[in-house]
């Protein structure tokens, strides 16, 4: 097994790993995160200490005494969620777009096409930025703009594909049977077409999650007392001298995730591309 | 310039499509009824949507991008303020990352498949995929506070906050050195992020390269050392010139929070202190000079690539 395969399987087994954890959360001990208790004497706890109750904590307490670990996994659900549901969703609205701009081609496809580059032109922070601005940032703003700002990469890509596949033998086949165009392009094109698409997709997830996490951060995107990994390590930002932990754990949550995600995405665009050179 | 036109379109269109009446946003909170109404004729907002939006396109293309509703300055002069800062900070990491980056990548796709490959690259991607402000929170950390109680030699104490120390500003060559002291930790994080996620792509528009006949005829011709890397450099230039277009996102994006834990009054900053007091024009103002510069870079990059591409220059000819 090459490198390449071996840290893609660690790389999954990892995510795995976290997503279960965030998800069992609840099964396996994260009693009442969101609950605080002796904050006097519980607060920022240093890692492997127990509490004035006895309960003891791996990666110690915020600074309202509630248990690192567990609030990290919360938060992971929320991170993990927003991130993934955000890259679909745009990923879809990408290919939705690219579709018909490609299918239909004419005037459809100018206005769409004119649409993506202006919003390309605008980087992808700053149009989030000017959109939380316009609207109130909650965690639904934020799954929506994530979608809202992310589907243009795919757009374009889906775009070109279907251009090609138009010209093809089968779309004619398809055609002289007597399939519909709509027909044509759902059964028939996008299917071939959706290779490049998966890929930015599963690229996006990444960086779906870090955006979150920097919006979160800036105070703009999950609001608390929900907790998600930016607004964690924000919590973190005043007492990240006396109590690193508190930024630590959470950020090391984002950077493996988002690690992860980018070795997985490698791995799916060496997949396809490798499938593609050997089928011509 | 077209693009420019269709950027300032759709903010126009995301502005206006926003909920809440956008009097309200430019009115202070306890106006009364007619001070709004004043406002809104004074503003224009009663006219028709495409006389607004004509109104609107016309300011901006001159340069007039309102007022801003926090400090009452013409919205042009509180960004001219903040853009040299962003430049400064923007080009110096955009100019370091794209050096380290190609060095490191090139350090890797020598010794390809070795241990030294695999640890660069597990690190470089690592770091890729670690945010600005927590790299920035942690350098804090370590270079300002835990380098004041661990004593490490004066020049590992670096500060953190501002473009200058407070005590006022001292001239010549005290006030550059100053200067430097104080960017040294956000160049630093900009910088190890954009260089690594240059060092992922490098790494392969070398190796592509360097399987190339060219190059191989030129170890035949016994080019080695320097002079064998700047040919293959020199061969891998247009890949890596299209690397600009992919890094300056991230670039503007790692500024945005760069700026922000650092309390560097950029552009960035700029934003994200009018996002949090709802100055509304501002915040359209700075989306739009943000997307200029992303513009006018690509076209830079565009208008170079026949300098350093051969093939695109006979193509053109």
């Amino acid at each position: 097994m090459s490198a390449a395969r071996r840290s893609t399987r660690v790389a999954m087994i990892v995510v795995l790993v976290i997503a279960i954890a965030a998800l069992g959360a609840p099964l396996f001990g994260a009693r009442a995160p969101a609950a605080i208790g002796d904050v006097i004497g519980g607060r920022l706890l240093a890692p492997f200490a127990r509490d004035p109750t006895g309960a003891f904590h791996v990666l110690g307490t915020d600074r309202l005494g509630r248990d690192l670990l567990a609030r990290t996994l919360l938060a992971g659900r929320i991170s993990l969620a927003v991130g993934i549901v955000g890259a679909l969703l745009a990923g879809a609205l990408g290919t939705g777009v690219g579709a018909l701009a490609g299918w239909r081609r004419g005037a459809i496809d100018r206005l769409l096409m004119a649409l993506t580059d202006a919003l390309l032109a605008i980087p992808r922070l700053v149009l989030l930025l000017l959109c939380v601005a316009l609207w109130e940032p909650s965690l639904r703003t934020v799954v929506v703009l994530l979608a809202a700002t992310g589907w243009m990469g795919t757009a374009r890509l889906t775009r070109a594909e279907v251009i090609a596949a138009r010209g093809r033998p089968y779309v004619d086949a398809a055609r002289a049977l007597g399939a519909k165009s709509n027909r044509t392009l759902w059964r028939h094109v996008l299917p071939n077409a959706l290779g490049p698409a998966l890929v930015a997709t599963a690229m996006g997830v990444g960086s779906a999650i870090m955006l979150e996490a920097g919006l979160s951060f800036l105070g703009l995107g999950v609001q608390p007392p929900a907790a998600s990994w930016g607004n964690m390590i924000a919590a973190g930002r005043d007492v990240v001298v006396s109590a690193p932990w508190v930024s630590l754990v959470p950020g090391l949550a984002v950077v493996t995730v988002t690690m992860c995600a980018t070795i997985i995405g490698d791995a799916v665009r060496d997949r396809l591309a490798g499938r593609r050179s050997v089928s011509p | 310039m077209l693009l420019l036109w269709l950027v300032v379109t759709v903010v126009f269109v995301l502005a206006r499509s926003a909920p809440g009446d956008p009097v309200l946003l430019i009115v202070s909170p306890s106006a009364s009824a007619t001070e709004i109404a004043r406002a809104r004729t004074r503003l224009g907002l009663d006219a028709p949507i495409a006389v607004q939006y004509a109104h609107w396109t016309r300011g901006v293309l001159r340069g007039d991008l309102g007022t801003s509703i926090a400090s009452g300055r013409p919205v042009r002069s509180v960004l001219a303020d903040a853009l040299p800062v962003s430049l400064y900070l923007g080009g110096v990491s955009l100019c370091l990352s794209f050096a380290i980056g190609i060095a490191i990548g090139a350090v890797q796709a020598r010794r390809v498949g070795s241990r030294t490959d695999l640890a660069i690259t597990i690190g470089a991607t690592a770091v890729a995929a670690a945010p600005a402000f927590w790299l920035a929170l942690g350098a804090i950390a370590v270079f300002t506070y835990g380098a004041a109680r661990l004593g490490f030699p004066a020049a590992l104490r670096l500060p953190a906050f501002g473009l200058h120390a407070p005590a006022g500003a001292p001239s010549g060559a005290t006030w550059l050195l100053d200067l430097l002291r104080h960017s040294v930790l956000p160049l630093g994080v900009l910088t190890s992020i954009g260089a690594a996620g240059i060092a992922r792509y490098a790494r392969s528009a070398l190796l592509d390269v360097v399987g190339l006949d060219a190059v191989r005829a030129a170890r035949g011709r016994g080019l080695a050392g320097v002079r064998l890397a700047v040919h293959v450099l020199r061969i891998a230039s247009p890949g890596l010139m299209v690397l600009f277009a992919l890094t300056l996102p991230g670039t503007i994006a790692g500024s945005v929070f760069v700026e922000s834990v650092f309390a560097w009054p950029g552009m960035g900053r700029a934003m994200t202190v009018a996002i949090l007091g709802r100055d509304i024009p501002v915040v359209l103002g700075a989306t739009i000079v943000y997307a200029a510069a992303v513009i006018a870079s690509n076209l830079v990059a565009d208008l170079a690539q026949p300098l350093v591409d051969p093939r695109v220059r006979e193509a053109s000819a």
